[in-house]
C-alpha cells in the first residue's frame, strides 16, 4: 500500500517534538486516571452512550472549550511571531499551517460546538420537550463531529497539518502544488464533521416543529429557540454544498480527479464560488444563534419583554434568505464583471437592514429597563458597540470597487474578527454566565467573571482595532514575516500584547470554571435570575426527564406570566404519571470510532483499507436497523422522589436567592 | 377523480413533448426549452395530484419546504453558472 512511515511523524521541530511528548503524557495521565478511579464503567454508562440532549450539550461544550484553547495557542503563535519585524519564532511553513489549522478550529469545531451545545441543552427544555426529535442521532452528530475534530487536531504531530488556508483554495490545495497528506486531513476531517452538523440541523428543525408545548404557537417561541430553528433550516441548505465541494476535493486530492486543477479542464475558482455559497451561509449560522443569547439576555436583564418580538422574528427570515444571496463578495477580486458584482454588492449591503433592526430592538430592549449588571448582561452591553463597528466596516469591504483595495489586508481580518467574536464568543460568554445554573446547579463566580471580561473585551480591541489602521497601510494577511522599513512594527507590537490580554481574560474563564465547580454555593434557587422562558419551570440542573408536568403556554416569555399569575406552577401528587424516555445506545460512539478509523485510512490514501473500514459504517447503519429498543418508562415513584428533592415543602419552584 | 384528471393530464403533457421532439423541425434550442417547461409542469402538476401537497395539517409547511428548496436550487446551480461565466 505504499505507506511512507517516514512521513507518518512530523520530526525535526523542537516546537511540535514537545507537543507530541505533552500530547502523549497527557493520554497516559488521562487513562491512567480514570483507571485509577475505576470510572471507566461510569464514563461509558453516563456519558459515552448517553442521549440525554443535556449531557450530549455538555459535551459539545467541554469539546468547544478544549478547541478554543487550541486555536488560541494557533492565534497566539501568529501574533508572537508577527509582534516584531522579521520574526524567527516560526517559519513560513509553520506559519501556513497555524493560520490555516487557527481558521478551521475557530469556526468548525470552536464556534459551532459551542453553539449547538448550548442550543441542545436550552432549546428542548424552552419548547418544554423531553428531548430532541431523535435522540440517538443527536449522539451520532456530537460524536462525529468530535471524531472529525480529532482527526483534524492529531494533523500537526501524525502526516503534517494542511496549510492551504482555512479557505483551501485551489489551485494551491490540489495535489499539484501541495503534495503532502495535510491538505487530505482537512478535506476528511470536516467531511465527517459536517456530517455530524447536517444531522443536528435536520434534528432541531424536526424538533421545534413538532415538539412544542401545548400552547406554543410559533409566534410565542422564545427568541433563541427562534434564531437555533433558522439556523438549523440554514444548516440543512448549505451543509449540503460543503459535503459536495469537500467531496470532489478529495477525489482531485486522493483519486486523481480534475475538478478543480489548472489541467484537465479544471475549474479552480469552482472551488471557491462553492466554498463560499457553503462559507457565508455558515457566517450566520454560527451568528444567529448568538443573536438569539443576547435577545435572551438582554430581555432577562433588562427586566423587560424584548422590544418588537415580530419585527425580529421577520429579521431573522429576512438573514436567512439573504444569506444565501452574498456569497460573491468573498471573492470580488475575481473580477466576474460589472453585472455580478453590483448585485452582489446590493445584496450585501442589504443583510445590513435587518441587521440593523436587530440592534435598534435590542436598544430599545433596554431603554427605561431596570438594567442589571451581572456578567453575562455586561457581554451582551460590549456586543452591541463592537459588533457596529465590524458591521460598519462590512458595509465598507461590501462594495465590489473598494474590495479590490481591502481584499485580503488585515483590514479585512480585523473586520472579521470584530464581527465574529463579538457576535459568537461574546454571546457564548454570555449564554454561558447565563445557563451555568441550568446546566450544573451553581453559578459561575461574578467577580471572576468581571475579570474575564474586562480583560478579555480590552485585550480584544487592543489585537484587532491596530489591525484596521495596518490593513489600510496595506499590511497583507497570511504573511509571515514583515520589514521594518514598512513601519508596522509598533502597531503590530500593540496588537500582539492585545492578544495576550484576551489569553489572560481567557484564563480567567477557565479558572472561574474550576473555582465554581468546587466552591460556588449550591443551595441557589432554580431560577436564580429571576427568567422569563420556560427552562427555568424546572429544577437546575434539570433532572433527565426534563418537566415532570409538561406546562402549559399561553403567552410569550411563558414563565415570567407563570410566576406573575401564580398559575401552573405547583405539582399536585396526581398529576405525576409515567414518563417515556429513550435508551442509551452505544452505537452512536462506536460508528464515530468506526468514521475516524476509515478517514484516517482514506487521508494516508491506503484506499483498500479505507474502504474495509467503510464497511464498518454500514454495519452500523444494519445494526440500527433492527434497533427495536423504544426506550423505557420512568416510574412515578422515582418521579416523586426526584422532585421532592428540589420542591422542597411549598411544593412551588424555588424562589429564593442566595 | 383528481387522480384520473392527473393522469390524463400527465399522458397530454408527455406526449407533448414527445411530439415536439420528435415529429417537428424546430431548433434544437427551442425544443428543449419546450420539453423543458412541459416538464416543469408536469413535475408541479404531479405535486398537487399524486402527492398530497395540500392535503393533511402540514400542507403549508410542505409547501413553504418545496419553494424553499426551489429557491436553494435555483440559486445554487444558477447563480454559480452565472458567477463562474462571469456574468455573461
Amino acid at each position: 500500500m505504499g505507506i511512507k512511515w517516514d512521513k507518518f511523524f512530523i520530526t525535526g521541530d523542537p516546537l511540535i517534538l514537545g507537543s507530541q511528548i505533552a500530547i502523549l503524557l497527557t493520554m497516559i495521565g488521562i487513562v491512567a486516571l480514570v483507571t485509577y478511579l475505576k470510572k471507566w464503567k461510569w464514563l461509558w454508562r453516563e456519558w459515552f452512550t448517553t442521549v440525554d440532549h443535556k449531557r450530549i450539550g455538555i459535551m459539545y461544550i467541554l469539546m468547544g472549550v478544549l478547541m478554543f484553547f487550541r486555536g488560541g495557542v494557533d492565534g497566539l503563535l501568529m501574533k508572537a511571531q508577527t509582534a516584531t519585524a522579521d520574526g524567527k519564532l516560526l517559519d513560513a511553513q509553520h506559519y501556513n499551517e497555524v493560520f490555516t489549522t487557527h481558521g478551521v478550529i475557530m469556526i468548525l469545531f470552536m464556534a459551532m460546538p459551542l453553539l449547538i451545545g448550548i442550543m441542545n441543552v436550552i432549546i428542548p427544555l424552552q419548547i418544554g420537550a423531553r428531548d430532541v426529535a431523535f435522540p440517538q442521532l443527536n449522539a451520532l452528530s456530537f460524536w462525529l463531529t468530535f471524531s472529525g475534530a480529532m482527526l483534524f487536531n492529531i494533523s500537526f504531530v501524525i502526516g503534517g497539518s494542511p496549510d492551504a488556508g482555512w479557505t483551501a483554495y485551489f489551485p494551491l490545495a490540489g495535489k499539484e502544488f501541495t503534495p503532502g497528506i495535510g491538505n487530505n486531513f482537512y478535506a476528511v476531517a470536516i467531511q465527517i464533521a459536517g456530517i455530524g452538523t447536517l444531522m443536528t440541523g435536520i434534528n432541531f428543525i424536526v424538533t421545534v416543529l413538532k415538539m412544542r408545548v401545548k400552547g406554543m404557537t410559533l409566534m410565542k417561541m422564545p427568541m433563541f429557540t427562534w434564531t437555533s430553528f433558522i439556523t438549523s433550516i440554514i444548516i440543512v441548505a448549505s451543509f449540503p454544498i460543503l459535503t459536495v465541494a469537500l467531496a470532489l476535493m478529495t477525489f482531485d486530492r486522493i483519486f486523481g480527479t480534475h475538478f478543480f486543477t489548472l489541467g484537465g479542464g479544471g475549474l479552480d475558482m469552482m472551488w471557491v464560488n462553492l466554498f463560499w455559497l457553503w462559507g457565508h451561509p455558515e457566517v450566520y449560522i454560527v451568528v444567529l444563534p448568538a443573536f438569539g443569547m443576547f435577545s435572551e439576555v438582554i430581555s432577562t436583564f433588562s427586566r423587560k419583554m424584548l422590544f418588537g418580538y415580530k419585527s425580529m422574528v421577520f429579521s431573522i427570515v429576512g438573514i436567512a434568505f439573504l444569506s444565501m444571496l452574498v456569497w460573491v463578495h468573498h471573492f470580488f477580486t475575481m473580477g466576474a464583471g460589472p453585472a455580478v458584482n453590483s448585485i452582489f454588492s446590493i445584496t450585501t449591503m442589504m443583510i445590513a437592514i435587518p441587521t440593523g433592526v436587530k440592534i435598534f430592538n435590542w436598544l430599545f430592549t433596554m431603554r427605561k429597563g431596570r438594567i442589571q449588571f451581572t456578567t453575562a448582561m455586561l457581554w451582551a452591553l460590549a456586543f452591541v458597540p463592537c459588533f457596529i463597528i465590524g458591521g460598519t466596516t462590512g458595509v465598507m469591504l461590501a462594495m465590489g470597487a473598494a474590495d479590490y483595495q481591502y481584499h485580503n489586508s488585515l483590514f479585512l481580518v480585523a473586520h472579521f474578527h470584530y464581527v465574529l467574536i463579538p457576535g459568537v464568543v461574546f454571546a457564548v460568554f454570555a449564554g454561558l454566565y447565563y445557563w451555568w445554573p441550568k446546566m450544573f446547579g451553581h453559578m459561575l463566580n461574578e467577580k471572576l467573571g468581571k475579570l474575564h471580561f474586562w480583560f478579555f473585551v480590552i485585550g480584544f480591541n487592543m489585537t484587532f482595532l491596530p489591525m484596521f489602521f495596518l490593513g489600510l497601510d496595506g499590511a497583507v494577511r497570511r504573511s509571515y514575516t514583515y520589514s521594518a522599513e514598512t513601519g508596522f512594527g509598533p502597531l503590530m507590537l500593540v496588537s500582539a500584547i492585545g492578544a495576550g490580554i484576551l489569553a489572560i481574560g481567557f484564563g480567567f474563564l477557565c479558572y472561574n470554571i474550576y473555582w465554581s465547580a468546587r466552591y460556588a454555593d449550591r443551595n441557589i434557587s432554580s431560577d436564580p435570575w429571576d427568567a422569563r422562558t420556560l427552562e427555568w419551570a424546572t429544577a437546575s440542573p434539570a433532572p433527565f426527564y426534563n418537566f415532570a408536568k409538561l406546562p402549559e403556554v399561553k403567552s410569550l416569555d411563558a414563565f415570567w406570566y407563570m410566576k406573575k399569575n401564580n398559575d401552573g406552577l405547583e405539582l399536585r401528587e396526581n398529576e405525576i404519571k409515567e414518563i417515556h424516555m429513550p435508551s442509551n445506545s452505544g452505537l452512536p460512539i462506536i460508528m464515530a470510532i468506526v468514521f475516524g478509523i476509515a478517514g484516517f485510512f482514506l487521508i494516508f490514501e491506503w484506499k483498500i483499507a479505507a474502504l474495509v473500514a467503510a464497511l464498518g459504517i454500514i454495519a452500523g447503519l444494519i445494526v440500527r436497523s433492527f434497533d427495536y429498543n423504544d426506550g423505557f418508562h420512568v416510574p412515578v415513584d422515582e418521579i416523586k422522589a426526584t422532585e421532592k428533592a428540589w420542591r422542597k415543602v411549598d411544593k412551588e419552584v424555588k424562589d429564593h436567592v442566595s | 377523480m383528481t387522480q384520473v384528471f392527473g393522469f390524463v393530464l400527465s399522458l397530454v403533457l408527455t406526449f407533448a413533448a414527445l411530439f415536439v421532439a420528435l415529429k417537428t423541425s424546430l431548433s434544437f434550442n427551442a425544443i428543449i426549452w419546450i420539453i423543458g417547461t412541459l416538464a416543469v409542469i408536469q413535475a408541479a402538476l404531479q405535486l398537487f395530484m399524486f402527492m398530497h401537497l395540500k392535503d393533511g395539517e402540514d400542507s403549508k409547511a410542505q409547501t413553504i419546504n418545496i419553494l424553499y428548496g426551489i429557491f436553494i436550487a435555483v440559486v445554487t446551480v444558477a447563480g454559480s453558472i452565472w458567477v463562474m461565466s462571469f456574468g455573461m
